[in-house]
């Protein structure tokens, strides 16, 4: 067990901490950007951000997209409630990110890179501004990396300013333009138009962290990692009632038990997977895995021993919800406080089995409507609820009686 | 006629984040004769590749419901009313937004998708507090048309008991009552995207979400220029003009006034809108007859103070051009800009203020009539201006914030009592009882009966530029006007490009009109000369053609600038009925340049009405002390930093 720096945080054995600096970057660089493209795509590596794309088919649409300037953006606005681990490898292991980025532009062709770094973080800030100096120093960002005639790239850090949406890609890309942080249409994409209109690759900092560990390890090293459909190691933020909190490296494809079973957590009733945007696993399926196919995650794993209420645990994902929706869109802004409403009924015993498939029809209709992952990913925590825990939110429905909000206009 | 600068169109106007650099390639491609193939509702079409759903769907005569759509702005995606279900896809797509770059299968009406929109629907009357029986858009409300459209019931997700907001009522203009907004936005876009003022925007967050000003202050105290297109494009009642209707009912209902109202060229181009008739369908003179049944004394033309504006500026133009050009006068300003738009009065004197003296002095029409009538009439008719109360019905709601201006008080009293909106009359009209189209028709009351078609073109943009050549024009050479332009049709000034510029050279130059012998002994120096002009519609188009200035563009070199803050000039205006879109205004140009043919005196100089207004009482002439005293004004450097 080793502890990452300014906060200490437990974590198992990282595969970042056998990565030198400069081994993935000269690896990719010895090999023209088509063939080290072909290396990310080779090794199945798909985004570590949460809604897992795959990096090498967003920086192939971005290599192929015409456009003078192109961007590779990091985020690490990592705000989703229980996540924790980009905040190590932006400590312990800044180097593998900057580089991941250098390869990403070398792939793509891009000649600027801007780190998106969550306002929270901003006391990573000197540090990682010093790794980058060093790596200016060393000739591997600036006019030629590596020596490298003809490949310009540097890398600059723009900070956030607290808003959990400004994660999402495109309100990132509002937010670093100066604008509100609201998300766009898509599509267009990225890609396509990103940052000031220009072809833009955005990315997790764990993502970038591992296509250098692919660049320096082989992609075949990678592939023979995980399931077949998500390859390789993840890191995972885990907390909770469980006996050793952390972050963690583990294959991808394990199963739920066998993760807590690793962290001491083996009397949870139930594991929040993926953060307040997650899903509510109960015990009884604790057989599914961790994986794109089954349940995707962008790391975040919040066990819930038995004493839990979960209806309050759903009431704080909708609060934080309730404050972090941008606002621009009517499912969202407007269905997330009467999701809310819902479940102070429910808690009081006071919301009819009527109004509750309502609001579960609402719900459904918030993740088909929504303009982004924040007001589709919302009413996931109280669906999964009322999905896997009729007993003891029904436990607490008392009245038959129509809602008292309900009004007849005739 | 030169179009080189560039027309300011929807899609130019889109913000970055929704400018599709695919859809700009795929514009490319469809040169390239790239199309695809879409099925909606199991119906194909072909379209070209980026073209969106919803247009698509239009294409097929297939509706889709919208609700922060607006043909004139660029694209949000945010009410999600327009939602469709695209085959293989989980989530839903918004119909206006989403670009079709593949053969896709799309769906209108699903179980899901209107499960969806009811939702939607439910949602924000849930937060939307008014009673449409007390909202002035009652019966021509976009949400309440949609809850109709839907069959919406009950209130599924209760409904606000109490307002959240206060109504913002400090501005003259525009009345904002944020508890009938449901945040589509469309007044974001229009006032930044759109005009380029930049007054309103979202602020905060989530369910606190709402759009406001700079720090949140009132509408009086902000860059607002009045212009009132956010009015004419907000979905519901939570914009509206600052209605005074009822003062003016209290004004005709008092013995002891003397009320007379006068109606500016595009209300009636537009009116007929408000009773159901398409756009286009002029009723000037059934609503002279309505007006005096709704108990009005005297219904007079606009047009006439149209003309007399017309002689002023124009005069006040050869006077700036005589001291540049004869008296090599450095300090002689040109390029003239037009001041008639009380809009864009305001908004060159907060976001340009250095160029306050390029503004023509004259007062607007509106102001001009209102200041002839508290004086002239008054005296004529051995009327006290005390009590005479005079009502200007314009397409336009800064003219409400105009007429409150401390310095149009040219008889010591208001110039104008109470600006009235096309829309705000109409109501008037359907108090009193009265169907408007079926009335019988009457002419204007004298002595300003008599008007010509210059006026009457001030309603569209470039209408005061073509009005103004007609005349200068004539003035100097002594020429008609039809040996220039066929039909006295100035034609390149017509239509709707956003900024638009015209050389005239002058080759001959006549004997000098006794109306301004006493200004200009001859024309010589005008001889060889090119006149130069420019027009230019909507804020943002004034935008650019000030930057050329600036930069010493074209425009620089003008001498005179005809500048409209409404999209369309004044039949665009934000008194006008709603909806609008741009085949609306131009409809309503249509008929205002069919109304300047039916004139038999099409030139201001040749209103006999003004003749004898400068003969009998204006006695030193255009631009001399008393038209100085009454019909022009000055102006106030406003800036555009909020104290
Ligand atoms: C509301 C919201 C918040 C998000 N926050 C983050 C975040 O903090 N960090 C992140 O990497 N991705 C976040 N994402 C996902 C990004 O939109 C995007 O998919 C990701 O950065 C892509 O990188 P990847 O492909 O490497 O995972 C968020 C998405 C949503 C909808
Ligand atoms: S889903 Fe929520 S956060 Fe996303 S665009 Fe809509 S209102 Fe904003």
């Amino acid at each position: 067990m080793t502890t990452s720096a300014a906060v200490q945080t437990t974590t198992n054995r990282l595969t970042f901490a056998a990565i030198e600096a400069g081994q993935g970057l000269n690896a990719a660089l010895k090999q023209p950007p088509a063939d080290a493209l072909r290396q990310v795509a080779f090794s199945g590596l798909r985004g570590r951000g949460g809604a897992g794309f795959s990096t090498s088919l967003k920086w192939e649409l971005a290599a192929k997209s015409a456009g003078e300037r192109k961007y590779v953006v990091c985020n690490a606005d990592e705000g989703e409630p229980g996540t924790f681990k980009d905040r190590v490898i932006l400590a312990d292991f800044a180097d593998l990110v900057f580089e991941g980025m250098t390869i990403g532009a070398w792939v793509i062709g891009a000649a600027h890179g801007i780190v998106y770094l969550r306002a929270e973080y901003t006391y990573l800030r000197p540090h990682l501004e010093a790794v980058l100096q060093r790596r200016r120093d060393a000739g591997l960002l600036g006019s030629a990396v590596a020596g490298q005639n003809g490949f310009a790239f540097d890398i600059a850090i723009r900070m956030g300013s607290g808003a959990y949406v400004c994660g999402e890609e495109t309100a990132l890309i509002e937010s670093l333009e100066g604008q509100r942080g609201e998300p766009r249409n898509r599509p267009p994409f990225p890609i396509d138009t990103g940052f000031l209109g220009n072809p833009t690759i955005v990315n997790n900092v764990e993502t970038f962290a591992w296509v250098t560990c692919i660049l320096a390890k082989g992609a075949d090293w990678f592939k023979g990692l995980g399931t077949e459909k998500s390859t390789g190691h993840k890191l995972f933020s885990v907390s909770g009632d469980c006996a050793r909190p952390g972050v963690y490296e583990l294959p991808m494809g394990i199963t739920v038990a066998e993760l807590l079973e690793e962290v001491g957590g083996e009397a949870a009733k139930a594991v929040q997977i993926g953060g307040a945007a997650g899903q509510c696993v109960p015990a009884a399926r604790f057989d599914r895995t961790i994986a794109y196919e089954d349940i995707p995650t962008g790391g975040s794993v919040i066990v819930l021993g038995p004493q839990r209420d979960l209806l309050r645990m759903s009431r704080n994902f909708l609060e934080f919800f309730l404050e972090e929706s941008c606002g621009q869109c009517t499912p969202c802004r407007e269905g997330i406080p009467k999701l809310l409403e819902g479940v102070e009924l429910l808690q009081n015993g006071r919301c009819s089995m009527t109004y509750l498939e309502e609001l579960c029809g609402l719900g459904e209709t918030m993740q088909q409507a929504s303009k982004c992952g924040l007001g589709q990913s919302a009413p996931n925590a109280l669906l999964s609820i009322v999905e896997h825990f009729q007993d003891e939110i029904l436990g607490r429905v008392v009245a038959k009686r129509p809602p008292a909000r309900r009004e007849r206009t005739a | 006629m030169d179009k080189e600068l560039q027309p300011i169109g929807s899609e130019t106007r889109a913000p970055a984040s929704q400018r599709s650099r695919t859809a700009e390639l795929l514009k490319h491609a469809k040169a390239l004769g790239k199309e695809i193939d879409v099925s909606i509702d199991g119906n194909s079409v072909t379209v070209p590749l980026g073209t969106t759903i919803l247009e698509a769907a239009r294409e097929l005569r297939i509706h889709i419901p919208t609700l922060c759509f607006h043909e004139d702005l660029c694209l949000a995606g945010v009410c999600r009313i327009c939602m469709v279900e695209i085959e293989g896809q989980r989530t839903l797509q918004s119909a206006c937004s989403y670009p079709i770059t593949a053969p896709i299968r799309v769906s209108t009406h699903t179980a899901k998708v209107r499960r969806a929109r009811r939702h939607v629907l439910d949602l924000l009357l849930a937060s939307h507090h008014g009673e449409c029986y007390i909202c002035t858009r009652n019966g021509h409300c976009e949400l309440q048309a949609l809850a109709a459209e839907y069959g919406v019931d009950l209130f599924r997700f209760g409904r606000a008991d109490r307002p959240r907001y206060a109504i913002d009522a400090s501005s003259h203009a525009v009345v904002r009552d944020m508890n009938k907004c449901i945040l589509c936005r469309r007044c974001v876009r229009t006032c930044i995207d759109l005009q380029e003022v930049g007054v309103l925007e979202a602020l905060h967050r989530g369910q606190h979400t709402k759009v406001g000003t700079f720090m949140d202050k009132p509408l009086a105290d902000v860059v607002c220029i009045n212009c009132g297109q956010c009015i004419n494009r907000c979905p519901t009642g939570a914009l509206r003009a600052n209605d005074l209707t009822d003062e003016v009912w209290e004004a005709i209902d008092d013995p002891a006034k003397h009320v007379v109202i006068q109606t500016a060229p595009s209300p009636r181009a537009g009116i007929g809108e408000c009773f159901g008739l398409e756009p286009g369908r002029p009723l000037t003179f059934q609503m002279n007859t309505a007006l005096r049944r709704c108990g009005f004394d005297r219904v007079f033309d606009t047009n006439f103070a149209a003309d007399l504006t017309i002689i002023e500026e124009g005069v006040e133009l050869l006077l700036r051009l005589q001291r540049a050009i004869v008296e090599r006068d450095p300090a002689a300003v040109l390029p003239q800009f037009t001041s008639c738009s009380p809009g864009w009065v305001k908004y060159l004197e907060h976001f340009f203020p250095d160029y306050l003296p390029h503004l023509s002095t004259a007062k607007s029409p509106q102001q001009m009539f209102g200041a002839l009538i508290k004086t002239y009439y008054a005296r004529t008719n051995r009327l006290d201006p005390k009590n005479i109360v005079t009502v200007a019905l314009m397409p336009c709601s800064a003219k409400k914030f105009e007429c409150n201006r401390p310095e149009m008080c040219a008889s010591g009293f208001k110039d104008i009592d109470y600006g009235l909106t096309t829309r705000e009359l109409a109501k008037m009209i359907r108090e009193a009882g009265i169907d408007l189209p079926k009335l019988e028709k009457s002419d204007f009351d004298n002595p300003f009966g008599t008007a010509t078609g210059s006026g009457v073109i001030f309603g569209a943009t470039g209408g005061v530029m073509e009005a103004a050549l007609r005349t200068v024009l004539e003035l100097v050479t002594g020429q008609k006007i039809e040996n220039f332009f066929a039909h006295a049709d100035i034609v390149p000034l017509r239509g709707f490009e956003g900024a638009r510029y015209a050389e005239v050279p002058i080759t001959k130059v006549g004997p000098v009109p006794a109306l301004v012998r006493h200004l200009f002994p001859d024309w010589n120096w005008l001889r060889g000369a090119t006149l130069k002009v420019g027009v230019c519609h909507g804020t943002a188009n004034a935008k650019r053609v000030m930057e050329d200035i600036r930069d010493g563009g074209r425009f620089s070199h003008c001498h005179f600038i005809e500048f409209m803050a409404c999209p369309g000039g004044c039949l665009g205006g934000g008194g006008q009925p709603t909806p609008t879109s741009p085949a609306i205004r131009a409809a309503r140009a249509k008929a205002i340049y069919s109304e300047d043919h039916a004139y038999s005196v099409r030139k201001s100089h040749e209103n006999p009405a003004i003749l004898r207004v400068y003969e009998q009482f204006l006695a030193a002439g255009p631009c001399g002390h008393e038209s100085h005293e009454l019909l022009h004004t000055a102006y106030t450097r406003r800036g555009k930093y909020i104290a």
